[in-house]
């Protein structure tokens, strides 16, 4: 147990930060500027525009259906936009794949695939290059190393088709990862974890971010789980974003300026919950973004909201 | 063939009947056999890995048709199975069906209009030739029946298809295991498939002159399934799958030229029949250690449920007595 504690740090250590930790710090890693998609006709996204910077922690938060996947995939270069650009490290985005880790969201190997841990972590380092790759003892023990950082050291032999979905998400974050990237991107990765493995991602994506100056952006349709972490949301909403430090976005002016209607946020008991307000044309009061534990909340005379009045009937 | 010896080495031995290394036909089927076998082998471990098995029987039952339509226009079925692969495989690409599940109907209907028309190809030629043997040789096969001449060109397709898997190794096996992964590191996914899906259909060209087209996806899926169930390393799974039918194929020729003397003596019996029975017993062997390694975990798992379990009555029982000796005390 020492042991693998030793090589966590030591494999988070190498980062190449050598060259001054505190201007890569200040780098901006993603700049997303103006970017629109249309599909079929539809309007996807919206002149949607942010900047991460290394070592940010910055959720991307939508309901279903609000274009998180779609703008990964403009981030990714899979999907060209309409208008607008992405810049990865200053740079128009092209080819260099390198400099973006992913984590999709769907992932499915069958059981008995001949794919260990390992082998996934491999990939991870070239496996976009043609040909075998020799074995190495220094490749072996970059993957060691890089299993090691993410909890999964003693993973490293299993079939990945075998793991649990938390297990899973570790290898594939060491595969991400391993091949040192300036931003790592994570397609809902807490939408198939129990609560406990959740926090556990969580928790050790916060850690890469903070020890290896990278910056993440993780889509999730709940922006709860990542509160303690998150320095930045980018939060979509019918195609467009308000994006910012969490404390300036999650509010009620900036979110019914996005939704283009009213809507309350409000907190309970430290979670925050938004919720469609209950002015005149709005209904009565329907989820926009709901979450199971808003649905629980049992307190909710103790709502501490901007303009709580009309949203208590709709918690109860 | 003499009657069963009592040992085993014994046994092996007087299988290879005599005059077996001797004859022509069954060093060019060994040759051949080979050479299939570690190509399906390596070629089918992707297949199964990337859920395509479908697109390889697809290809075995065009494949008929191909055969047939060469045997009819007098050239070797081998170049028959080639065309209609390749010719196949550019079809699918086209309509992009070896993914959707959703076109199960039309993919049916066109196979079974292919093997019809081989149907048709198959009773021309027999009726113009007055022999049967072509329906046999192309549907299920006649290795011995190969002329050695084949042997360069089967070698050249197993190298072609062999090179293909080796250049396209790291981008094929990270675009098996996640198309997503792959897309987003900038592999061209969609032509490492397309690819693939050639070297699927040559591959399936040289089983089916091995075993023939209705039974050439045996000779691809069975031993890298096999190999699937007793594997965990890519390498490994190659190499087992590589070597099971390497195996399957020597055995069951060995086994088809001893059968010369079984009943009905003086015929042989199809080589096919021996490869492809001998692939589900490999398969249905290679189940064996996976169900005793799943045995032993819940063995084990209740075990250590039956211990915790004793463990805490044992304390129940050492806190009982301490409350007794109180009272007593």
């Amino acid at each position: 147990m020492k042991v693998s504690e030793t090589m966590t740090v030591d494999a988070l250590e190498t980062a190449p930060t050598d060259a001054g930790a505190g201007a890569r710090a200040r780098a901006e890693v993603l700049s997303v500027e103006g970017v629109s998609v249309h599909l079929g006709g539809r309007q996807i996204l919206q002149d949607v525009g942010f900047q991460i910077r290394a070592g940010e922690f910055t959720g991307l938060i939508g309901s279903n259906g609000a274009g998180k996947t779609t703008l990964m995939r403009v981030i990714l270069g899979l999907q060209a936009p309409a208008q607008g650009r992405v810049l990865i490290g200053g740079e128009p985005r092209s080819r260099r794949a390198a400099k973006i880790g992913y984590v999709p969201q769907k992932f499915m190997l069958d059981p008995d695939a001949p794919l260990r841990a390992r082998d996934l972590v491999a990939l991870g380092i070239d496996g976009q290059r043609l040909g075998f790759a020799l074995p190495s003892r220094r490749r072996s023990e970059l993957i060691d190393s890089m299993l090691a950082a993410v909890g999964a050291g003693h993973l490293a032999e299993k079939r990945v088709g075998r793991l649990s979905g938390g297990e899973q998400q570790r290898v594939l974050i060491a595969h991400a990862l391993v091949s040192r990237p300036e931003l790592l991107a994570l397609d809902e990765p807490l939408a198939n974890l129990d609560l406990s493995s959740g926090h556990e991602v969580v928790a050790l994506l916060a850690r890469i971010a903070r020890e290896q100056q990278v910056a993440i952006l993780l889509s999730a349709h709940e922006m709860n789980p990542l509160l303690p972490v998150m320095d930045r949301i980018v939060y979509l909403a019918g195609g467009r974003a308000a994006s910012g430090p969490t404390g300036e976005v999650v509010r009620a002016d900036v979110l019914s300026r996005l939704y283009g209607h009213h809507v309350d946020v409000l907190n309970v008991h430290g979670r925050v919950l938004v919720v469609a307000g209950s002015e005149p044309g709005s209904g009565h009061g329907e989820w926009a973004v709901g979450s199971d534990e808003a649905l629980t909340a049992d307190q909710p005379g103790e709502d501490r909201g901007d303009s709580g009045d009309g949203s208590v009937e709709v918690i109860s | 063939m003499s009657a069963p010896a009592t040992f085993v080495p014994s046994t092996f031995a007087s299988l290879i009947a005599p005059g077996f290394f001797s004859s022509g036909a069954v060093r060019t089927a060994l040759t051949i056999g080979v050479l299939v076998a570690i190509v399906a082998g390596v070629v089918g471990t992707f297949t199964v890995l990337r859920g395509q098995s479908f697109a390889g029987h697809a290809f075995g039952d065009l494949g008929s048709t191909g055969g047939s339509g060469a045997y009819l226009a007098g050239i070797g079925p081998l170049w028959g199975f080639v065309i209609a692969g390749i010719a196949a495989a550019a079809a699918m690409e086209a309509v992009g069906v070896q993914r959707a599940r959703g076109r199960d109907l039309a993919t049916g209907i066109v196979l079974g209009a292919g093997l019809g028309l081989a149907a048709l190809f198959l009773y021309l030629g027999t009726t113009a030739t007055s022999t049967t043997g072509a329906t046999v040789t192309i549907l299920f096969g006649s290795i011995f029946a190969i002329p050695s001449s084949t042997v360069p060109w089967v070698l050249l397709l197993a190298l072609i298809s062999l090179a293909l898997i080796a250049i396209l190794y790291r981008p094929l096996m990270l675009s098996s295991a996640s198309p997503e992964l792959a897309a987003a590191r900038g592999v061209p996914v969609r032509l490492v498939g397309a690819l693939f899906l050639v070297a699927l259909a040559l591959t399936v060209a040289l089983t089916a002159i091995t075993i023939g087209s209705i039974l050439s996806t045996a000779l691809l899926i069975g031993p890298a399934a096999a190999a699937l169930r007793l594997t965990r390393s890519p390498r490994a799974a190659l190499a087992s799958a590589a070597a099971i039918g390497v195996g399957t194929v020597v055995l069951g020729i060995v086994l088809a030229y001893d059968s010369n003397t079984w009943p009905p003596a003086g015929h042989a019996w199809p080589v096919s029949f021996f490869i492809v029975t001998l692939v589900l017993i490999a398969y249905l062997a290679s189940g064996v250690p996976a169900y005793l390694s799943r045995r032993r975990d819940s063995r084990e798992g209740r075990d250590a449920n039956a211990g915790s379990a004793g463990a805490s009555t044992l304390g129940a029982g050492g806190e009982t007595t301490g409350a007794i000796s109180t009272v007593v005390r």
